[in-house]
């Protein structure tokens, strides 16, 4: 008996688990559909009319007032005459100093620098791609602009990553300091880079140091975690040994775990990097100087053409930048001969030195410009492509996005509180739906109700077509491993693009309208999607997907009973992720027609009058950001994948 | 002769509050229910040993035995819930955080299983490691983690990372290591687990080699019975974090404390092991022997050779004194007595 009971009793327990399940399943789904019902009808009786933002709401006149205090006192009140302005001294400075020697170096000087560091770092295929994407700004005739974003990039890098790693190693190393940092940087990772913007400009004014912390605010939570994550997988066997022979605690950091997390901590510098570069270029709407202004000023003109060479300059740099770092993480793992490193450095400097004596003008190479073809193809697709554009967009427009705009619109904020407490308890549990509802509440207390509903609306529907291409996208690849294979490097540039640049192709094709923020939305979020999905689908185990083949399904019950179902946790993850993204997009989209929150954020830098409702804008896109992270967060966290 | 390393009553629990449970009844429990009523586990249980100068020392158990932990709380790696420990008659658990570096980086030296190197460093610089924590300028670090690569024959590869060699090539860079410092004990926790069967015999004459060499003070850990016959003087039974057992490998063969130790060493060839002390006679009276006596040292396999062709027995000798006699009948029993290897 004894020998047998084991089996026994894990079988009966399996099966009281599973039926549990089952009937937790049913549960859930009754519980839903009464709901749903509940919704509609409640929804039915107590229906607005859904009436405009008045322009004067409290909140408003709150952060007025706070702006009016901050600019009475920012020369007198110690918070600002010892902190505040300080800091701003000091990033004021590093930008000087980043800019002098960059600018010092001048244009053949600069060039052979970057070479040079992708030459000595990363390989002689990275120091030629760097020496053509260089000479490129030249051609674009965008040399200045483009060596001003690479100011504000190396600035906010540099501050990152001296804030950063030291925080990384202390939350991997501290248990409190990781415990603390921990929910901080969820937030900050889920806040999209508009809501970050007016706060700094309330501290320090608009101009290149706001820009730069701002940029440091949003790039030092990957600095930070990727650290930490280096510094955690050290093996305990190196730090064990070292330990026995005596190290000190800083002996074991510097010569043990910092050496051998150096790999990560190079890609956390990457991924900075990437971030720093998207961020610095939408600071332009702060006054930050650079492409990001190029672009700025041309989509406000809805001049696609004049953009594009900005857009190509920062995809340029975007891809210099990513490749140098990623092929100097990869290079940590191979031992090199130290002599011919130190000779190969040695000849870099003397040629960068040679270079930087030469004086050449950018502005005499020969030049060249995008404007005028791709103006000319615009108007060509306007010209041959209008019904297909137009129909689309008013389709969707008008056959989605208005009536779930009308609907959100029209229900009253404690409905809408109280349906996102209810179903987010369903789906993601009571701590996860409170906090949404507290910040659906906010949403509601701001005197944005609105807007904010204009902006959720265009979300969903952004949402929902990302989900449904990448979804689609992903399972063709997960089943085609050719197209997989061709698909990943697209995937790869796409993730590394900042994300100013997707709204070029989205507004070449439909104009400014919502619809064209709705596009760049999409385009920005699929990639990661189509890759959490592909992911999903190929880890779901061969035997299983061997037995329902012999079981004799065919490839698309297959997909639809088998991989799709157990690839849950990957398709909610990507849900997560997707709309994250989408909303940060949905919001850059204000620039381009969409209006709503985006176009108050912006507004209120440029308007002094409208400071406060850009301010509460702001706010409003954080507390949507945190309302459907916790939703779909929990999703993922309360049911993933059954293993 | 003082002993190099004192442990006397040595206790490690892990576990939530670990300190309330040596001096109580709790401490009595065995390991499962201890862990059952209290959550914590009893690693190494009142252990009391001595460690003479130039011995070696060899701790063995099966796995989960408590033998890791045993040996890093000597140094402390593991901070010991209760006990006390010397090494070379100074208390350790009274050291201040500096002395104990002291400790660990000129006087006990450590090997591990999983070898434990850097791998961003060149197999010199990995060696000199220890010294460079002293302070030791660059050259002079070079040139005696030079010496000690040419002791364990590692010279050539001194450029190499530690990826570019074999296993038992990095354990041969991890015994560098420790001997870089010149240190009075090494500790090693099962150096050659994780080698092939061949190079751990290798290396097993290499520490044999080295000890002669050398003269350190060993305390060797491992689960592998015939390692530890090889290699100790003395070897310590550790069960369940207790000893059991702790004698001269003859001791262990020829009168095992209790039945897990006799299972542990019942196929082991007993005359390869055992002395003629173990299997002579007291002579009969007027009994007539052999004129040239052997020694009681004498491993009975030594022995066959002559006692079988005797026509008398023959006196076995502590110096002058005469402790007994052997036969050709008490041979032949020791030789054939031990288990049978073959199901009847
Ligand atoms: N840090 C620890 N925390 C809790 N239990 C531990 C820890 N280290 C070891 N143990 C436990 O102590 C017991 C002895 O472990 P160890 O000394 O590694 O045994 P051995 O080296 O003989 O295999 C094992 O049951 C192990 O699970
Ligand atoms: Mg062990």
């Amino acid at each position: 008996m004894t020998a047998t009971s084991p089996p026994a009793v894990l079988r009966v327990t399996a099966a009281a688990l599973v039926d549990a399940t089952r009937r937790r399943g049913f549960w859930t789904r009754t519980v839903a559909a009464v709901l749903i019902v509940a919704t509609v009808v409640a929804y039915l009786i107590f229906r607005t009319d859904g009436a405009a933002d008045s322009d004067d709401a409290a909140a408003f006149r709150f952060f007025d007032s706070v702006r009016d205090w901050v600019d009475a006192n920012r020369d007198t009140s110690p918070f600002f005459l010892y902190g505040v302005n300080y800091v701003r001294l000091g990033v004021r400075l590093l930008v000087d100093a980043v800019q002098a020697v960059l600018l010092g170096l001048g244009f053949a000087g600069l060039v052979a620098a970057v070479s040079a560091i992708g030459l000595v770092f990363a390989g002689w295929r990275t120091g030629l791609l760097a020496f053509g994407g260089f000479l490129a700004f030249g051609v674009l005739g965008l040399w200045e602009q483009s060596v001003d974003t690479l100011v504000l990039t190396v600035s906010a890098v540099l501050l990152s990553v001296l804030i950063g790693v030291p925080l990384g190693v202390l939350a991997a190393r501290v248990r409190w300091v990781g415990a603390t940092l921990r929910p901080v940087l969820d937030v900050m990772q889920i806040m999209p880079t508009f809501a970050y913007l007016a706060p700094m400009t309330l501290l320090f004014l608009i101009g290149e140091p706001a820009a730069v912390i701002a940029t440091m605010i949003y790039a030092v939570p990957a600095t930070i975690r990727i650290t930490a994550l280096g510094i955690s997988e050290v093996p305990p066997t190196a730090v064990e040994a070292a330990t026995a022979l005596g190290s000190t605690r800083w002996q074991l950091l510097s010569k043990v775990r910092l050496p051998m997390a150096r790999t990560t901590i190079v890609l956390a510098v990457n991924q900075t990097i990437m971030l720093a570069l998207s961020m610095v270029v939408i600071t332009a709407l702060i006054d930050a100087p650079g492409l990001g202004q190029n672009i700025v000023n041309a989509l406000q003109r809805v001049n696609v053409g004049a953009a594009f060479d900005a857009g190509v300059a920062i995809v340029i740099l975007a891809v210099v930048l990513d490749r140098i770092t990623t092929n100097a993480a990869r290079r940590t793992r191979v031992h090199q001969n130290r002599r011919r490193r130190a000779i190969v450095a040695g000849g870099a400097i003397v040629a960068v030195i040679a270079a930087a004596l030469i004086t050449i003008n950018p502005d005499r190479l020969p030049g060249y410009t995008f404007a005028e073809p791709v103006n000319d193809l615009v108007g060509w697709i306007e010209l041959h492509w209008y019904d297909v554009t137009e129909g689309l967009k008013n389709g969707i427009s008008a056959g989605i996005l208005d009536p779930l705009e009308t609907v959100l619109v029209t229900t009253p904020w404690w409905l809408f509180v109280l349906v996102v407490a209810a179903f987010g308890t369903l789906v993601s549990g009571w701590r996860a739906a409170g906090l949404a509802a507290l910040a659906a509440a906010g949403i509601a207390g701001l005197g944005l109700w609105q807007h904010s509903m204009q902006t959720l609306a265009t979300v969903l529907v952004a949402i929902a077509l990302t989900m449904v291409i990448g979804v689609a996208t992903g399972a063709f690849c997960a089943r085609h491993d050719r197209l997989a294979t061709a698909i990943r490097p697209v995937l790869d540039a796409a993730q590394t693009m900042p994300s100013f640049v997707y709204l070029l192709p989205a507004v070449a094709l439909f104009g400014a309208s919502r619809f064209t923020a709705i596009v760049a939305a999409v385009i920005f979020a699929v990639p990661p999607v189509v890759r959490l999905v592909e992911r999903g689908l190929r880890d779901v185990p061969a035997t299983v997907v061997e037995a329902a083949t012999s079981a004799g399904s065919t490839p698309r019950q297959l997909l639809w009973k088998v991989q799709l179902p157990m690839a849950r946790g990957g398709l909610l993850l990507a849900a997560n992720q997707g709309i994250v993204m989408v909303l940060a997009m949905v919001v850059v989209g204000g620039l381009v027609g969409a209006g709503a929150l985006g176009y108050d954020v912006v507004a209120g830098f440029s308007q002094r009058e409208l400071f406060g409702e850009g301010l509460a804008a702001g706010l409003a896109i954080v507390l949507l950001g945190i309302l459907l992270d916790r939703l779909t967060q929990g999703f993922h966290d309360s049911k993933g994948p059954r293993r | 002769m003082a002993p190099m390393i004192a442990v006397t009553d040595l206790w490690k629990v892990f576990g939530p509050r670990a300190g309330r449970i040596v001096g109580t009844p709790l401490a009595d429990l065995p390991r499962a229910e201890l862990r059952a009523r209290t959550g914590c586990l009893a690693a190494v249980r009142d252990v009391s040993f001595d460690v003479e100068p130039g011995e070696v020392f060899v701790v063995m158990g099966l796995s989960g035995s408590g033998k890791s932990t045993l040996v890093r709380c000597l140094t402390r790696l593991i901070e010991p819930t209760s006990g006390e420990i010397s090494i070379g008659g100074e208390p350790v658990r009274a050291m201040g955080p500096k002395r104990l570096r002291d400790l660990r980086r000129r006087q006990v030296a450590m090997v591990f299983q999983h070898f434990g190197l850097l791998p961003h460093r060149q197999v010199l610089d990995n060696v000199a490691y220890g010294l460079e924590i002293q302070g030791v300028p660059r050259a002079e670090r070079h040139r005696k983690a030079g010496e000690v690569l040419a002791l364990v024959g590692l010279d050539g590869h001194e450029h190499q990372y530690p990826d570019q060699l074999s296993g038992g090539m990095q354990q041969r860079v991890g015994l560098a290591r420790a001997l870089a410092a010149d240190p009075e004990v090494l500790l090693f926790d099962e150096p050659f687990s994780a080698l092939d069967p061949l190079i751990r015999r290798d290396m097993q004459a290499e520490v044999r080699r080295l000890h002669a060499e050398v003269g350190k003070t060993l305390v060797f850990i491992t689960h592998d019975l015939a390692e530890a016959l090889t290699l100790g003087d003395r070897i310590a039974v550790l069960r369940d974090g207790e000893l059991v057992q702790v004698g001269t490998p003859e001791d262990l063969v020829g009168a095992p404390a209790d039945s897990y130790v006799a299972d542990f060493v019942r196929d082991v060839p007993r005359s390869d092991v055992l002395t003629l002390r173990w299997i002579m006679r007291d002579p009969g009276p007027d009994e007539l022997c052999e004129d040239e006596p052997l020694s009681h040292r004498t491993v009975i396999r030594d022995a066959v050779h002559r006692v079988m062709r005797a026509e008398r027995p023959i006196p076995v000798v502590d110096g002058d004194r005469r402790l007994g006699v052997i036969d050709a009948d008490r041979m032949l029993a020791a030789l054939v007595s031990h288990h049978r290897q073959v199901p009847a």
